[in-house]
């Protein structure tokens, strides 16, 4: 039990956590860009990046380096105070939602345990489905704050798109939280020991990763910002690190959602360990980082694959699919748990 | 002064976009205003005259041979088909005919001409729909012929290379064999691009029923090419009229009855298997020849000629400086171009440049399709069907 005198030692480890997490996290942003331009290259038999180093892997460092030094352009006809705040916003809270995700178990250090997660929220699961529905107001936002057209567009279809399957989001995973009784993100996972609830859930797994690509804006929903149909969608008006700032966020959703996805369904940092004890602590996180990065490549590959949905489509297969089929879900799913437990 | 829609008086305002010219599926610079209620389409408006150029007026300025230069940039996507066309009305005007030979190669480039037109068509098309990889497949396999065309005509996409009563240069030894590779492996890849798109859910949502145009209306809008044979009309000048002795090769004219966006695909797709098929024939059918007709008044004599008699010397002098006198008249000539008919109108007061050159092109005729298709649609449906009739810009504002 953490005493008084623990304070410092326990507040220097946290802030550690969080900046190693937001490096790793910027980091991860930046080479998933770096991958998914590689990967989808490579689908396309291109080369992809090539020339910014070896294998173009300084890429991303020269692409985040333009952006800083691009004009920030603010248009006249803009309503600046939204206009500057909106991509703080999806920013901000793409990143908030990495913090309740565990890593890995824990590290001993100097007879302290620290958790692998920045914090253990015993609802962390209602808190990442909480600031992800938040996020759907720094696009909101954005398209409408740029008082254009196309913007205004890209944020009336995102803002429909993340209402509908937030639902279908929330719901898929409902299945996990009775099995696991807990909305503890550690306890759920601790809880797959023996078997992944991909094999218990696997249609609420496949519900689940459905919905959080098109929460995530990607192909083939990736309605508000297609480009062969809006221009740049909400974003079509930001420049410099203000569109970096959209950009980021939805890489950073991306990563969220794969780490959700590993948590919940494929039992999170759990995999064979062996070795001395620094070993033992450290390769659960390996496991977690592959478990993630196999989601990463999922994603880069649908989207090299797939066409896009329309508009209406996309409402349709939400709400008379997907939605009919989580709740489905959730009724089997708890039926069985009664029947156990009775 | 823009084009712009009016506003209807005692209706509630709605939005009025602008889609285009910088628009990125407008295919070059169309523009579009489009009222919309939400995305749905109520009334539209198409301003075209972005690209002009004044090709019609430029060819009076410029002799007959050197009019052909300006076919290629035209339709930019297809030229050696509208060299074709053009040199084929200034034929029938002179009362020529090129040899075999040159005639069984015109009809094997621009069957080539038609793939590699058909594939910009694909690679567009799905990239507005949201399949970026076909896009760059397509265009992997449009280079593989526009090498094929650098072999022939020394220039990848302005080749120039049809002249009037043959054809520009000797096409390289052994030219034919990189046709053959191309013909071998292209098939496989056909069937790649069918894979990903034609039984794919989402492609079939996003075509099946969009952009449906009957019968009656395709001809009445003189819609033309793969796009009114979608629609159930057979018509294909290579059948109807075969110029270029078209008429001693085999090959179907593949029709659907549907004429919605869907119909389109397909019909295109099998074009291109079809062109194949006139390829090969031309491949291996290729007779043996001179590549021009034997009218030195109008054909450039060959460089040995030149060197060995007096008469060849002079009439290059004279072609080169003056141009050839063809007589006074007029002539219509149409040929099917990858996006449909179009045809020549040449009229000629016996000096060495035409006294007007009008163009009659296919892509102008689609384009009046496009209102009605899109009214009552999506705007996700605009783009759509803007790809499925596959315009040129560039000939439309000739």
């Amino acid at each position: 039990m953490a005493t008084l005198s623990d304070f410092p030692l326990l507040l220097l480890a946290t802030l550690a956590k969080v900046v190693v997490v937001l490096v790793v996290l910027l980091t991860t942003i930046a080479y998933t860009v770096w991958l998914e331009r590689k990967v989808v290259a490579h689908i396309q038999s291109r080369w992809g990046p090539y020339l910014v180093g070896p294998h173009g892997l300084l890429q991303p460092v020269a692409d985040g380096l333009k952006f800083l030094f691009k004009e920030d352009i603010i248009p006249d006809q803009v309503d600046r105070l939204i206009f500057c705040l909106a991509p703080l916003l999806a920013f901000t809270l793409a990143f908030l939602s990495i913090s309740v995700i565990p890593f890995g178990e824990s590290v001993t250090l100097a007879g302290h345990t620290i958790p692998l997660q920045i914090t253990d929220l015993n609802v962390g699961l209602l808190f990442i489905l909480a600031v992800t529905s938040l996020g759907v107001y720094g696009v909101a936002l954005a398209g409408w704050s740029s008082n254009s057209k196309f913007p205004l567009f890209g944020g009336l279809r995102s803002s429909a798109q993340l209402i509908s399957y937030e639902l279908t989001l929330g719901l898929a995973v409902v299945g996990v939280v009775m099995i696991a009784g807990s909305l503890s993100l550690r306890e759920i996972v601790e809880q797959q020991h023996g078997l992944w609830n991909i094999f218990k859930q696997p249609l609420g797994f496949l519900l689940y990763f459905t919905a959080a690509i098109a929460e995530t804006n990607r192909t083939p929903f990736d309605l508000p910002e297609a480009e062969s149909e809006l221009v740049g969608g909400y974003h079509t008006e930001y420049s410099s690190f203000k569109f970096a700032m959209f950009f980021m966020a939805e890489y950073a959703n991306m990563v969220t959602v794969s780490c959700l996805a590993t948590s919940l369904f494929f039992g999170g940092w759990l995999g064979p360990v062996f070795g001395p004890p620094i070993v033992r602590s450290l390769l659960p996180v390996v496991w977690f980082a592959l478990k993630v990065l196999t989601f990463l490549f999922v994603y880069i590959w649908i989207r090299g694959t797939l066409p896009r949905f329309r508009y209406d489509q996309l409402m349709n297969f939400g709400w008379r699919f997907t939605l009919p089929l989580a709740l489905l879900n959730v009724l089997g799913t708890s039926l069985i748990v009664a029947w156990r437990s009775a | 002064m823009a084009v712009t829609l009016e506003k209807i008086p005692g209706q509630e305002e709605r939005v009025i976009l602008s889609m285009g010219p910088q628009h990125p599926s407008t295919h070059g610079v169309l523009r579009l205003v489009l009222e919309l209620d939400g995305e749905t389409v109520i009334r539209s408006l198409f301003d075209i005259g972005y690209l002009h150029t004044g090709f019609e007026k430029s060819f009076e300025a410029l002799t007959y041979s050197q009019g052909i230069t300006l076919t290629d940039r035209m339709d930019y996507l297809a030229p050696l088909s509208n060299n074709l066309g053009f040199c084929l009305a200034i034929e029938k005007l002179l009362d020529l005919e090129a040899p075999p030979r040159a005639q069984w190669t015109r009809v094997l480039l621009t069957e080539l001409t038609r793939i590699q037109s058909h594939l910009v068509w694909l690679g567009s098309h799905a990239l507005e729909l949201g399949a970026m990889s076909v896009f760059l497949y397509c265009f992997r396999e449009r280079e593989d012929i526009l090498r094929i065309f650098e072999l022939v005509s020394g220039q990848r996409m302005m080749t120039s290379y049809f002249r009037v009563g043959g054809l520009a240069l000797e096409p390289p030894l052994g030219w034919l064999r990189r046709v053959e590779k191309f013909v071998q492996m292209f098939p496989a890849r056909l069937q790649e691009y069918e894979d990903l798109l034609t039984k794919n859910p989402i492609w079939l949502k996003r075509t099946v029923g969009i952009g449906t145009i009957s019968a009656e209306d395709a001809v009445a809008l003189s819609l033309s090419g793969p796009s009114l044979r979608a629609s159930g009309v057979n018509w294909d000048i290579r059948k109807a009229e075969p110029y270029s002795s078209y008429e001693k090769f085999q090959f179907n004219v593949p029709t659907r009855p549907e004429g919605d966006v869907y119909a389109r695909y397909l019909v295109r797709m099998d074009e291109m298997r079809e062109s194949l098929k006139i390829v090969r024939q031309a491949m291996e059918g290729m007779p043996e020849g001179p590549i021009k007709a034997n009218a030195p008044h109008v054909v450039l004599p060959d460089r040995e000629s030149m060197k060995t008699s007096i008469e060849a010397l002079i009439y290059h002098f004279k072609l080169v400086t003056e141009g050839f006198h063809p007589p006074v008249g007029e002539v219509y000539q149409t040929i099917e171009s990858p996006r449909g008919e179009i045809g020549f109108y040449i009229v000629s007061d016996g000096s060495p440049k035409p006294y007007r050159c009008h163009v009659r092109a296919p892509s102008f005729g689609n384009l009046t399709t496009l209102l009605k298709i899109i009214e009552g649609r999506l705007l996700a449906d605009v783009v759509a069907c803007i790809a499925s009739l596959d315009t040129v810009l560039g000939e439309i504002d000739r």
